[in-house]
């Protein structure tokens, strides 16, 4: 932990070197959600309600998400620019240190621009924790954060697999961002809108569902069943065949160069 | 100190011939070629020896010093270095060892490069007490008080080698491996990087592993020599061996590399 903050204090240190860019990347972070939250409010000006839900419930719903996007894009984008690392050496260098290669990879970067997104999921979230009329108990509260916290560790692991794959193509898959992006993208609104079959699939192939839908409706009051505020937890074993794929990759790391 | 037995390492390798239609036809069928980048070597090298490991472009010479130093998995064959595996004990094993790559920077580019060294203070939990005196000595050998609180990228190759070379010690590593150390510097630095291995070597009884293209720096620093050539070792003995006397290292060495046709 405190190597990690040496190498925060390092990132922070770079960062600071190019204010300029620092700052403008910064904002366009947050005008990026920020057009997003424009396109729901401009959809419920039409609509009052999507597939049951209220706007200040789909506003919760998209903080929940973009919080726990945003916190993985923060800490853990070592692992997207994680083929280049590959290309250029650098994860030479990493299996030459003393430490845990995932630590270093993710040490690798932390990029501060996301900070943007992080305050634009905030603002959303502590307006729509005011406005949804939902009566916050000690549980409730806990299960918004297992679902940040699950949102967080699930988004990770995607983007280990995302990384992993390098070692067996040397530059990354596109296709993952369907689930990375693809996810923050759909994810703004409740998985039961696009019917059965996705909301399977988002159970029990990659578990979105269990750090977005089912929680959800238990904060909401919709569902009464108390166990759903733990499926966050469950949902992070995702974690696990992620690292798997990841140590078969090591282990058959070819390298490059000289 | 290492010990190297039969190690294989082979390395798959698409293949086309030139030419969009050829391009596409790879996209769907690809052949492939086996490359043998280590065919069973084998070699044993003691403790404070210092040894100049050469060959031609792709003979495999780095292949093995990424063995060595725990990047790569071989394919088959033993091999122990302070009677670890390296990469079946990773960072057991790295935490004795130092890695300098010539062409690639381990410093951090855009802080000073005494960030770097406090970073890898923790990396390698280096004791407070043994960081500062690695690190006054280092600077002292090496001349860097002033440049390290430059930003590496700000830095002029040699200064650069220089505090790669620190940067690698710090952590007192038993064994250290250099690959291509003196590659693009001048001959001052040059002289200066030779130097200080060279001291570092008889002082702390550092082992010493340098692969090389430069047979200027084979000749002041290595007293053997272990030759490479399409990934069988060739020749393993001292300079003195393969020399017939007289005539420049370079010529030497270029007769050994038409002698064994590599």
């Amino acid at each position: 932990m405190k190597l990690y903050l040496k190498y925060f204090e390092i990132h922070l240190k770079s960062a600071m070197q190019f204010k300029g860019s620092f700052f403008a990347t910064m904002i366009s972070q947050f005008l990026t959600a920020f057009t997003v939250f424009l396109g729901i409010t401009f959809m419920f000006g039409r609509f009052n309600s999507v597939d049951g839900f209220t706007y200040e419930e789909v506003l919760l719903c998209y903080a929940i998400i973009l919080m726990g996007f945003g916190l993985s894009q923060l800490f853990a984008s070592g692992f997207k620019v994680f083929d280049s690392m590959i290309g250029n050496g650098q994860f030479d260098r990493i299996l030459c240190r003393p430490r845990n290669e995932i630590f270093q990879v993710l040490s690798q970067r932390v990029d501060f621009v996301r900070l943007g997104m992080l305050f634009q999921a905030v603002v959303m979230l502590v307006y729509s924790l005011v406005t949804c009329p939902v009566d916050w108990t000690f549980t409730r509260v806990l299960t918004v954060i297992f679902m940040i916290a699950g949102g967080f560790v699930l988004f990770s692991a995607l983007f280990l697999l995302d990384g992993s794959i390098a070692f067996f193509t040397i530059q990354g898959l596109e296709v993952m961002n369907v689930f990375t992006y693809g996810a923050l993208e759909h994810g703004k609104y409740p998985l039961s809108i696009y019917g059965r079959k996705m909301l399977t699939f988002c159970t029990f192939v990659v578990p979105y569902a269990l750090i977005q839908y089912y929680p959800l409706t238990y904060v909401l009051g919709r569902a009464d069943r108390l166990w759903y505020m733990f499926l966050p937890i469950i949902a992070c074993l995702f974690v696990v065949p992620c690292w798997i794929v990841w140590r078969i990759g090591v282990s058959r790391y070819k390298s490059t160069g000289s | 100190m290492i010990e190297v037995k039969a190690l294989r390492k082979t390395f798959k390798v698409a293949r086309r011939e030139a030419g969009f239609s050829e391009a596409v036809k790879a996209l769907f069928h690809r052949e492939y070629e086996y490359i043998h980048a280590l065919d069973e070597v084998s070699f044993s090298i003691g403790g404070g020896e210092m040894v100049g490991y050469i060959g031609p472009n792709g003979a495999g010479k780095s292949s093995t010093i990424k063995i060595l130093s725990g990047i790569l998995t071989p394919d088959s064959g033993v091999c122990t270095v302070g009677g670890r595996t390296p990469w079946k004990e990773r960072r057991a094993h790295v935490k004795e060892i130092g890695v300098v790559f010539g062409q690639r920077s381990q410093l951090w580019w855009d802080v000073p490069v005494i960030d770097s060294f406090e970073l890898l203070k923790e990396i390698y939990s280096i004791p407070d007490s043994v960081y500062s005196k690695n690190l006054s000595e280092l600077t002292e050998t090496l001349d860097l008080p002033k440049i390290i609180k430059t930003p590496a990228r700000q830095l002029s190759l040699g200064q650069r080698m220089r505090c790669e070379i620190a940067a690698s010690l710090l952590h007192d590593p038993k064994v250290l491996f250099l690959d291509e150390p003196t590659i693009g510097l001048d001959a001052v630095s040059k002289l200066a990087v030779r130097d200080f291995i060279k001291r570092r070597n008889q002082e702390h009884g550092t082992t010493v592993i340098l692969t090389t293209h430069d047979m200027q720096d084979i000749e002041a620093l290595a007293s053997r020599i272990i030759l490479i050539g399409k990934g069988k070792i060739l020749l393993d003995g001292t300079l003195d061996d393969i020399r017939r006397g007289g005539e420049h290292i370079d010529e030497t060495v270029a007769e050994l590399y038409k002698k064994f046709d590599v």
